[in-house]
């Protein structure tokens, strides 16, 4: 049985999503081998090599791949398919944009958001925004899954790097055309792989309120996350966005300040370890998932907690 | 140009769902049931498009129980020209939802799909970028903002670490994220207009590529339920319990 995990990077790196992904390979094989597309990714591939228990990378470096559309990158995964029995990818929004294309390129299903795997064929994944668990088996020959990066731990990048193998085939595909991107400046860990967040709600009023938000997570060297009404209301960019249709985290310690709890924010953040909620509503659904629940102004309590944590 | 839009009766969002106790799945008898949100905003984005003189027709498709009908009439009251409805009640993985919205798309040549990113019962944002796949077509997927012209579509896409914009010939498949739009609420008197629009029902049988079986449901179950926090009175209860008990500062 072989794997090939489909990293994700920005030609420079290779993101820490990808050790999530080959911590899931690794469950069912000792044969896993990394793709890295793209355009001057040498250096993204050099990274994927060191990752502990990978036999080889294969390195696809062509201007066709520059900006990894899913198109491209989909066809390249076909010419290489007959070799491997899984496809792999975190459930990131470039996972969730390229693996559908592969498995329907393959005539299989694909599974989204793997939770658990149990058998070579046998997996699990949330419905209903994490409110249920499927537990499915999967009857196609080659499987194709994206895994939740939250459930599978990282692996570790090691010091001996597997061999890297260029892979020469180009694909032609002139349809889709990169007119730009706006990237949000990052001087703060990764929302999906931070072990401390800080998400802001409604409650913040405003988008210079949410720097309050922003300020306790740099004390506490956090993330920052959003309820989508706060996304809605633009006070924090999109990317922020933790819940059903945002991002899925799962940090030690989240710490929620004036969100309520919709049913699709609770579904992005209730495996995480600890929960603290900060509201003022004492009725407010957080605090029914909360291991904390501090009620009170956050106007008030957030400069006061900002000037402890400063204290210690 | 013709647009195709596919939509699917779920659960209402609002409702809180319940696993059945013998872990046959998730219980929908008497549930309230309503448009995926997603395929709603797709639908409004279609319908604004041939407000402004760009699409010539909507055609909505649903596959599904019978009771998918209530979900077309609405789209059509919300302002589709005419619906298909592939009726069964098998539920499906996206792999064969796509074989069926290919063979649908093949035979009426729209020049653009415009679905909901993902459904909210089964999650698993996956019909429009394998439909695109089987017709050999560009993606534009997750999209905030749409752009049409005649031979092409230019799209703002929710990415990882922001916002990315493409531009992709036509025809293309779009899937529509949250922020596309607010979807419209249908008028009495379009209501009353969209029971004589044209549904066709079609049956099952005459989309062979969809039947093959893919996956087999094992169970389904409750997820684990969180323990019961406490409540704390003050800044400095909260950072001695973080400190000392969660241990997590």
């Amino acid at each position: 049985m072989r794997v090939l995990v489909i990293a994700e990077h920005s030609q420079e790196t290779c993101f820490s999503a990808t050790d999530h992904a080959v911590t899931a390979a690794k469950q069912l094989t000792s044969d896993v081998d990394i793709l890295i597309a793209g355009e001057g990714c040498k250096k993204a591939a050099e990274r994927a090599a060191t990752l502990e228990g990978v036999t080889q990378v294969l390195l696809a470096d062509h201007g066709c791949y520059q900006h990894q559309f899913a198109e491209s990158l989909s066809k390249l995964i076909l010419t290489l398919a007959p070799e491997y029995d899984y496809f792999i990818a975190a459930a990131t929004q470039f996972g969730k944009n390229l693996m559908p294309r592969v498995a329907a390129l393959l005539n299989v299903a694909q599974l989204s958001d793997v939770v658990a795997i149990e058998s070579a064929d046998i997996f699990v994944r949330p419905l209903y925004a994490g409110n249920a668990l499927e537990q499915v088996q999967l009857l196609d020959a080659k499987k194709v899954l994206t895994i939740r990066a939250t459930a599978f731990s990282a692996t570790n990048h090691g010091i001996t790097p597997a061999p890297i193998k260029q892979i020469d085939t180009q694909i032609d595909w002139n349809k889709t055309r990169f007119i730009r991107q706006t990237l949000s400046p990052c001087e703060r860990p990764d929302l999906t792989t931070a072990r401390i967040i800080v998400s802001g709600g409604r409650g913040l009023q405003s988008q210079e309120n949410f720097q309050l938000v922003e300020r306790l997570a740099d004390i506490l060297g956090a993330a920052v996350g959003a309820s989508r009404a706060a996304v809605d209301a633009g006070f924090a960019p999109n990317d922020y966005q933790v819940g059903q249709t945002g991002k899925v985290v799962a940090p030690q310690l989240y710490i929620a300040v004036g969100i309520s709890g919709a049913i699709q924010h609770i579904a992005g953040m209730k495996d995480s370890k600890v929960i603290v909620a900060i509201n003022q509503d004492p009725d407010a659904t957080i605090f029914s998932y909360a291991d904390y629940g501090l009620v009170g102004d956050l106007f008030e309590i957030l400069p006061k907690l900002i000037t402890a944590l400063q204290n210690q | 140009m013709k647009v195709l839009v596919a939509v699917k009766r779920v659960i209402d969002p609002y409702v809180r769902v319940r696993v059945a106790e013998d872990g046959t799945g998730v219980i929908t008898k008497n549930a309230k049931m309503a448009m995926n949100p997603f395929d709603e905003i797709a639908l409004e984005q279609a319908i604004r498009l041939k407000e402004a003189g760009l699409v010539s027709e909507i055609i909505l498709v649903s596959i599904g129980e019978h009771a998918g009908q209530e979900t077309l009439r609405k789209g059509l009251a919300m302002g589709a020209d005419r619906a298909i409805h592939v009726e069964t009640d098998a539920t499906f993985q996206p792999i064969q939802i796509a074989h069926i919205l290919k063979q649908i798309a093949d035979e009426e040549k729209p020049m653009l799909a415009l679905l909901g990113k993902q459904t909210i019962d089964g999650d698993h944002n996956q019909t429009g970028q394998m439909l695109a796949a089987l017709l050999d077509w560009p993606q534009a997927t997750f999209i905030s903002e749409l752009t049409l012209t005649a031979t092409t579509a230019t799209a703002c896409r929710e990415i990882d670490g922001g916002l990315e914009t493409i531009e992709v010939d036509l025809p293309a498949v779009v899937t529509a994220d949250l922020r596309l739009n607010e979807p419209r609420y249908a008028s009495l008197p379009s209501i009353m207009k969209a029971k004589s629009k044209p549904l066709v029902t079609r049956s099952l049988s005459e989309f062979p590529a969809a039947q093959i079986e893919h996956i087999k449901v094992l169970a389904v179950s409750a997820p684990a339920e969180r323990k019961p926090g406490v409540r704390v009175d003050s800044v400095e209860a909260l950072m001695d319990k973080l400190k000392n008990e969660a241990q997590v500062i």
